[in-house]
């Protein structure tokens, strides 16, 4: 099957800040400099956000975890379960199709998946609401037939009850996964044979319907808020314990980045706030919340728009350009009184995001927004007023 | 039959308590930190008496396995990968560990990595297991919780940690090297051997990878000793197994039994016998679908384990997972859709495999529907030879071995067919 980008794609692409919290937290995984490692979990995070791997979020993807484009569209192009396109706004129903699963009668799932939803696989029912394909061996084997919709298994389905449940699907009502014929999880359908000594009773559900059932999230969009964000691997001293213990694995050496690509940094100059810089801290990443709502640690205050509208001249600082201004501006800085407040916390996390490293206290910036503030000139600010240094340039 | 005293997973089927607290109380986590104060070399031993073959498929001796790691460290550290990327067709016992007995994985984990000088371990779970990877998290989480994970692990000294990684989709992956690479962040495209993982692997450093099931079993064996697990089986295939039957039986499932169980014992206690009997049992697939099948009379006899698998049947045990086809099943088919498996699978590094792959599912389907030459048969087999062992890693093997099954036993099926459709030709063109 060709698997290539999709002739229309979206605009832009943007992990909510619950996922991006998430997707930092995944990073924290992988030794220092190997964070190329979460590519997978980062783009399966996009697709269940979208329902589909768009070009944007490989860009996206890409651009966090320091990789070039086209080694993260190749890795999305050979794993298959990544779609390449749009899928029904419902569910993308998967029925597996291998050995097991065809002798014990999966071609007439797909004969009614043929009937119901659309003619040929990945291709949108009449509704929108449901794409179909078959896939290669599930690993549920001994509960064949049986498809994956969403995060979830229905096992031991027959024509009939998986008509049912595409019907209940389109409806909007959940229906419990995992075997549809009665049977627990993949012990015998007449009964135990074995573990009879231990059996306790059982809860209502195994494991895999009690997390659906719990979570019900079984064919939703994920926001990152439906469970909250644990790291446990992140010690209360911020520290990974094995890898401290441990000494560093050579270093992976460093991914050239395409001219494209870091004539557009510079451009950009910075990130918004989801795009934290340092998303690798495992300090924030233990103790962020899942929910991105306060504000975070070092972060000094900002404002939406200038007060009264009417913006101070940061051009006026020495070191900051009409680019840098127009950055600080995005940021949430509009007046010399709010950059003069900066504690060094606070200094250190407007840097972060400044991508120019130590411009800040290389230029003095805080004290010469401290006497800006209060009406004084400074050397600069005066030639820059005199000379009209930055008119010519600015468009 | 196996006792259920005498069983590993015992909580299989997920009906007891899947907390902590459960799995502590069915003999989990206890004495952990005893177990690893005997030493690196003791386990190793202990692992090695007890006869324990790598449960992923190929049956390599697990204890073996770990004493190739380095014993210094030369300032790399070691990794153990587990491999949970359960996708061999017919295969879905890891699936049953990781959602309804985690903690038995958790704890070999510990174990293992420590006999490895490893602190840190991966869990690469396949990508489309999601409420296990959440049942799984959800029990590392609990582990961390209670000090069994992270800095001084269970009270061992230790400083140990435990990341649950996942693929996305590509059967490949189950492959050592592949999944190494894929856990890098690539495509997942088996590494050329020689250097091994055990010298270089995950990140350029020392690296063991074992299946879910191998290193689920550690703490059993090593709390109940060697001779305990050796004392299942026949010589050179120990232990206890999970076995996961699928196909035409009236009650397929997953179960735990002793090695060198019969095939007809298995059947008959477990599954509830053969859809239509006995003498309706056309073939039998004994260890996921990289094995070549069996014809059904050979099978009633048969003895499960690597062994005589191999040597009496030309099989193998594989994953232990079991596919069995009565009479009205199409075998012809049921092979054709193993190697429309293998060519959508073929990460398409090697020539062979990835050109092998798709030419044999195009003589498969021309068998399947009888329209082909007898000597394509012959031909077919030729090619088959010629994809196998000339390959990076085992998928063209794998690729070839079901179809060599097909041929060597059921030739005359294919035979009939190409006939049946040849006479249905000739008889036509004669009637016009």
């Amino acid at each position: 099957m060709l698997r290539r980008l999709h002739s229309e794609q979206p605009d832009s692409f943007a992990f909510t800040p619950a996922n991006q919290a998430w997707a930092e937290a995944q990073i924290t995984k992988y030794p220092e400099g190997r964070q190329a490692s979460a590519v997978i979990p980062l783009l399966w995070r996009a697709q269940e956000q979208e329902g589909w791997v768009t070009k944007p979020a490989i860009e996206h993807i890409a651009d966090m975890l320091g990789m070039a484009y086209i080694r993260v569209l190749e890795v999305t192009s050979f794993y298959f379960m990544f779609q390449m396109q749009p899928t029904g706004s419902v569910a993308n129903i998967q029925i597996c199709g291998t050995t097991s699963c065809m002798i014990c009668g999966a071609e007439d799932l797909v004969a009614v998946c043929k009937e119901k939803i659309a003619g040929k696989p990945h291709t949108l029912s009449a509704d929108g609401k449901f794409t179909w394909e078959e896939v290669e061996c599930l690993g549920a084997c001994t509960n064949a037939p049986m498809a994956q919709i969403g995060k979830d298994y229905y096992e031991d389905l027959t024509v009939e009850s998986f008509t049912k449940l595409l019907d209940d699907l389109a409806a909007g009502r959940v229906v419990a996964p995992g075997p549809q014929n009665g049977r627990y999880a993949a012990e015998p359908k007449s009964g135990l044979t074995t573990l009879i000594d231990f059996d306790s009773g059982k809860t209502q559900y195994n494991a895999s319907v009690q997390l659906a059932m719990d979570i019900k999230d079984g064919v939703k969009r994920i926001q990152g808020d439906e469970v909250p964000l644990l790291t446990p691997w992140v010690g209360k001293d911020g520290v990974v314990a094995g890898r401290a213990a441990a000494d560093a694995p050579p270093k992976a050496p460093e991914a050239p980045k395409p001219a494209a690509k870091q004539a557009e940094e510079v451009a950009k100059a910075a990130p918004r706030k989801s795009d934290a810089a340092e998303p690798a801290s495992p300090e924030g990443a233990a103790e962020k919340p899942a929910a991105d709502g306060q504000s975070e640690e070092g972060q000094p205050e900002i404002l939406k728009e200038a007060r009264g509208g009417l913006a101070d001249d940061l051009k006026l600082l020495k070191g900051v350009g009409p680019k840098l201004e127009q950055t600080l501006n995005e940021l949430g800085f509009f007046h010399f009184d709010q950059i003069a407040d900066w504690t060094e916390a606070e200094a250190a996390w407007v840097d972060a995001r400044l991508k120019f490293k130590g411009r800040i206290e290389r230029d003095g910036w805080i004290e010469q927004a401290k006497r800006l503030q209060v009406g004084d000139e400074t050397e600069f600010a005066k030639r820059a007023k005199e000379e009209h240094i930055y008119d010519d340039k600015e468009d | 039959m196996l006792k259920d005293q005498d069983r590993i997973f015992t909580n299989l089927y997920g009906m007891h308590e899947r907390t902590l607290a459960g799995a502590k109380a069915r003999g989990h986590w206890d004495g952990t930190a005893g177990i690893i104060e005997k030493g690196r070399d003791w386990i190793i031993q202990t692992m090695k008496d007890s006869g324990l073959r790598g449960r992923g498929g190929a049956g390599f001796p697990t204890g073996l396995k770990w004493s190739f790691m380095p014993k210094e460290s030369d300032g790399r550290p070691a990794y153990l990968v587990i491999n949970a990327d359960e996708s061999e067709p017919g295969t879905c016992k890891d699936r049953e560990i990781m959602r309804h007995d985690p903690h038995t994985l958790i704890e070999g984990a510990l174990i293992a990595s420590f006999a490895m000088n490893a602190h840190t371990c991966y869990i690469y779970l396949r990508g489309e297991y999601i409420r296990e990877r959440e049942a799984l998290q959800a029990a590392i989480d609990e582990a961390y919780d209670k000090g069994l994970l992270g800095k001084n692990a269970a009270g061992s000294d230790w400083d140990f940690d435990v990341f649950l990684h996942h693929g996305a989709g590509a059967y490949i992956c189950g492959e050592e090297t592949a999944l190494i690479e894929s856990l890098e962040g690539k495509k997942g495209m088996p590494r050329m051997k020689p250097p091994f993982p055990a010298g270089a692997g995950l990140y350029g450093c020392p690296t063991t990878v074992n299946n879910v099931e191998s290193i689920a079993v550690v703490p059993t064996i090593l709390r109940r000793g060697a001779d305990w697990f050796a004392g299942f089986g026949r010589q050179n295939n120990a232990g206890t197994k999970l076995f996961a039957i699928s196909g035409h039986v009236n009650n397929p499932c997953v179960v735990e039994e002793a090695m060198s169980i019969g095939f007809e014992e298995l059947i008959e206690k477990h599954c509830g016998g053969i859809r239509g009997g006995w003498d309706n049992l056309l073939a039998v697939i004994p260890g996921g679908s990289s094995v070549p099948c069996v014809r059904g009379e050979n099978m009633r006899d048969a003895i499960m384990d690597f062994d005589y698998l191999r040597g009496e049947l030309g099989s193998g045990l594989g994953t232990a997972a079991v596919i069995v086809m009565d009479k009205q099943t199409d075998i012809i088919k049921a092979i054709w859709r193993l190697s429309k498996f293998y060519k959508h699978e073929s990460c398409g590094q090697c020539t062979p495999c990835r050109e092998g792959t798709g030419w044999m599912m195009r003589v498969m389907d021309r068998l399947m529907r009888g329209e082909a030459e007898l000597e394509e048969i012959d031909m077919l087999w030729d090619v088959t030879k010629q994809v196998e062992g000339h390959t990076i890693c085992a998928l063209g093997d794998a690729a070839a071995w079901p179809i060599q099954g097909l041929i060597k036993n059921f030739r005359e099926e294919i035979e009939d067919r190409i006939k049946a459709q040849k006479t249905g030709r000739l008889g036509a063109m004669a009637a016009e």
